[in-house]
This record gives structure tokens, sequence and C-alpha cells, in this order.
């Protein structure tokens, strides 16, 4: 057996402590060890985007990052994305557009989207679409989702 | 899934140190889109992986004419590099177009050689750009060319304790040009049916002087097919030339049928890219 990893990190803008199987992946780590169960499991081999987080500023898909290896970074998750005074303006968004019917993959869309945004806030519909292809949804068919995100350019 | 243990290196001899102890059952995680998803599957089993992204030497990204990247750096890292895009086309296009924004943000391009999958998009492009790989071990290092790096599908030349550092690729000349395309069913975030990279070379009058062409998702490693360099050397970059180094590739491709395509398919796909990504890489050349 392996000894658990003790890893020090930010999450959120909070600092971190805790101790970790080293094979354990940074989704299980969120969700089972630190409780941040916002960010969901979809498939689990990095082709659905449901997990995605910010990675020290770029997304990935935390189902294929370990938690030890977030020592010293920084992490964000769908449960930073909203503020003191309410919902993001994507999350707003995305609840008029009806942008989602089950759930399960939007903590990932928004996150997603929150960091295209942030990097190309006029980014057109075809750079959204291409942004957003690592995140899949079997509900909404996309169109909805895209439109939300274009509501918050506007 | 096995219970591994992980060991965030720091240095070159750190990583050889653990490789040399635990031979097979250690290897090197960088982006962890096919590592883990593989060990998750139970595809293998490991005691160790070292993650090398904390080594400076495979983080290095030097653009000098010639270019070396390490086996660290990202996907998005190297298309966000506008000078080594404008150099090194054909490696944009497979970095760009591989996985979706979460795995270009994470996967190197080693990492993808070092899969090995015959659909590896970055692989192709590798080998068209001239790329050389620097493998280390506890007992020194070697150079292999990334065209005869890949031994079968999921197979390489890497022996027990060895890893891959950094790749070299050859400085291009002003009228040198490369470009990929795949196949896929979507438009995006899908594995090549079959994808074509192609390379070439004018000369001052504007002749061909070098082309290279290698297949991907058609044989059982990349296909580099020299024929096609030997047909088009010396010859016009004209769409009629396209279409005969086409049908070479058409004929030289060995692919199987699977759940992605059939083997016919899987040909004529082969000539396309062929003729499509060659007549890329000579718009590429003209403009310099």
């Amino acid at each position: 057996m392996v000894d658990k990893i003790h890893v020090k990190t930010t999450i959120n803008g909070l600092p971190q402590e805790f101790l970790v199987d080293p094979f354990m992946s940074l989704l299980e780590t969120l969700r089972d060890v630190l409780n941040l169960t916002g960010t969901k499991e979809g498939c689990n081999d990095g082709n659905c985007g449901a997990c995605t987080v910010v990675l020290d500023g770029r997304i990935v898909d935390s189902c294929c990052v370990l938690g030890a290896e977030i020592e010293g970074k920084t992490v964000e998750t769908i449960e930073g994305m909203a503020g003191p005074d309410g919902l993001h303006p994507l999350q707003q968004a995305f609840l008029e557009e009806a942008a989602l019917q089950c759930g399960i993959c939007t903590p990932g869309f928004l996150v997603s989207a929150k960091a295209l945004l942030e990097r190309e806030p006029e980014a057109d519909e075809h750079r959204i679409r291409y942004w957003l292809a690592g995140n899949l949804c079997r509900c909404t068919g996309y169109d909805k989702i895209i439109k939300a995100v274009q509501k918050v350019q506007a | 899934m096995h219970p591994f243990d992980y060991v965030a290196a720091t240095s070159v001899d750190q990583v050889n140190s653990v490789l040399a102890e635990h031979g097979k059952r250690a290897r090197p995680l960088v982006g962890g889109t096919d590592l883990l998803v593989q060990l998750r599957g139970g595809r293998f089993e490991l005691d160790v992986v070292v993650d090398i992204k904390g080594v400076p030497e495979a983080n290095v990204l030097d653009l000098n004419g010639s270019l070396k990247m390490g086996s660290a750096v990202s996907c998005a890292t190297v298309y966000e590099n506008e000078a080594i895009s404008a150099a090194f086309p054909g490696l944009m296009d497979a970095a760009e177009l591989i996985g979706g924004i979460q795995i270009q943000s994470r996967a190197s391009m080693a990492g993808n050689l070092c899969n090995s999958t015959p659909s590896g998009d970055t692989i192709g492009p590798m080998i068209v750009h001239g790329g050389q790989v620097n493998i280390v071990s506890s007992s020194g290092s070697r150079t292999v060319a990334v065209e005869d790096f890949c031994t079968g599908p999921g197979r390489n030349v890497l022996e027990d304790g060895e890893w891959v550092l950094d790749i070299t690729f050859p400085a291009p000349s002003s009228s040198f040009g490369a470009a990929y395309e795949r196949f896929i069913p979507r438009n995006e975030m899908d594995i090549a049916v079959a994808g074509a990279a192609s390379s070439l070379t004018l000369d001052g009058s504007g002749n061909i002087s070098e082309a290279k062409v290698s297949l991907a998702a058609v044989g059982p490693t990349p296909v580099t097919v020299g024929a096609i360099g030997d047909l088009l050397e010396g010859k016009t970059p004209t769409a009629e030339n396209f279409e005969a180094a086409g049908k070479i590739a058409y004929d030289a491709v060995s692919p199987i049928s699977d759940m992605r395509g059939t083997i016919e398919q899987r040909r004529h796909l082969s000539g396309v890219l062929t003729r499509r990504t060659l007549a890329k890489a000579a718009e590429r050349a003209k403009a310099g």
C-alpha cells in the first residue's frame, strides 16, 4: 500500500491542506476529500468535460489530473463562480435561456465558458462552439448553451 | 485500479533514478490524458508515476531557427506561440485540433508520441517536420527520428528506464510549408479515421526539392510514404502531381476496418488528405 500525500494548494482563492492517495484523481479529490461536489463525473476518461476545472489558469478535465498534482497550484471550481452578490452572469444567463436540462454537464460548461470569456470576451459563435467542444451535453442540443454565453457578451 | 505512488520530479536525474529503480512498473506523467485513463481502465499496472512537469529541461520551448520542444510542453503552449506556429505550421495544425481545449491544456506532443497510437494526430506532423527525439536514461542518451520511434500500436523504441526529454526540429527554409488534416465524423473532439501530414520545400524556380507525407490511422504505425517524395522531387506543385501523390498514398497504406471506418474508406481518405495537405503545404511554402 502506498502512503497518502500531503498537499497544500489554493482552491477558489482559499488555502487548502489535505491528505490524498497518490493515485486519486483531482475529480475524486475535490468530491470525496474536499466535499466540493459541484464538479461532476461524466465519462471519467477525458471526453465529456463534466469535470472541467481551472488549473493555474487553464481549463482541464479533473479526471485526468491527480489530486497530488495540485500541490502549490491554484484551482477554480464551480463553487467559486457565484459571488457574494449572487449568481455569476453566466449562471444567470443559463437559467434564463434554459441552457440545461439534467444539469450534469452544466458546471463544466460554466467553468469552460467563464474561462473563454475571460480570455476572449469578443469570441464569435464559431469560437464559442469550438472552445466548448470539449464539453458534451446530451439534453440541450447546444444551441441554448451558446445563446446563454452570447447573452452575457451582449 | 492498482494503487500507485506519485513522484513530482524536479530534475532529470530524479526521473532517471525512479525509472531505473522501477523499470516497467514506472512511467513518466505529463498530461495524464492517456496514462491515467489507461491505468484506470486496467490496461496495465504501475507502482509509480513520475510527474516530469517540474523538470526544467522538459519545459524548454526554444525557437532559434530550429525548435527544441521539451516533453512536458502542452499543445496549447505550442500553438499560443505565434512565432512557432508560423515557422512550424504542421505542428500548429495538429496541436490545435487534438482533443478539446481541456486536453490541449495538458497533453504534450511527446506524450502523444510515447502513447504511440497509429491515430496520434501530432506524430505525422512531427515526422514531416523532421523531428529528432532525445531519449534519456540513467545510462546516457540517444537520438531517434520521430519517424523511427513507433514500432506498433501502443509500442515504441523506448527501453525500460528510458524516457523522452525533448524533441528537436531543424530550422525550416523560407520556402518550406507543412500541413496536417484528418477526417472525423464530428467537427471537433474525435479520433482520426485517417489523417495526413505533408511537408514540402520549393527551390528557387518553384519546383519541389523535397516532399514528405506521413499518414495516420491507416497502419500499425504512422505510415511515411517515401515514394511520394521520390515522385514529387523536381516536379512542379500542381494539382495533377498532388493527385498522383494521392494515388500512391492510396496504395501504400494498410488500414484495418473498425468502428471508426472501413479499409476502403481509409484508403480513399489517405488519397484525398494527401492531395489536400500537399496543396496546403505548397501554398504555405509559396507564402514563405
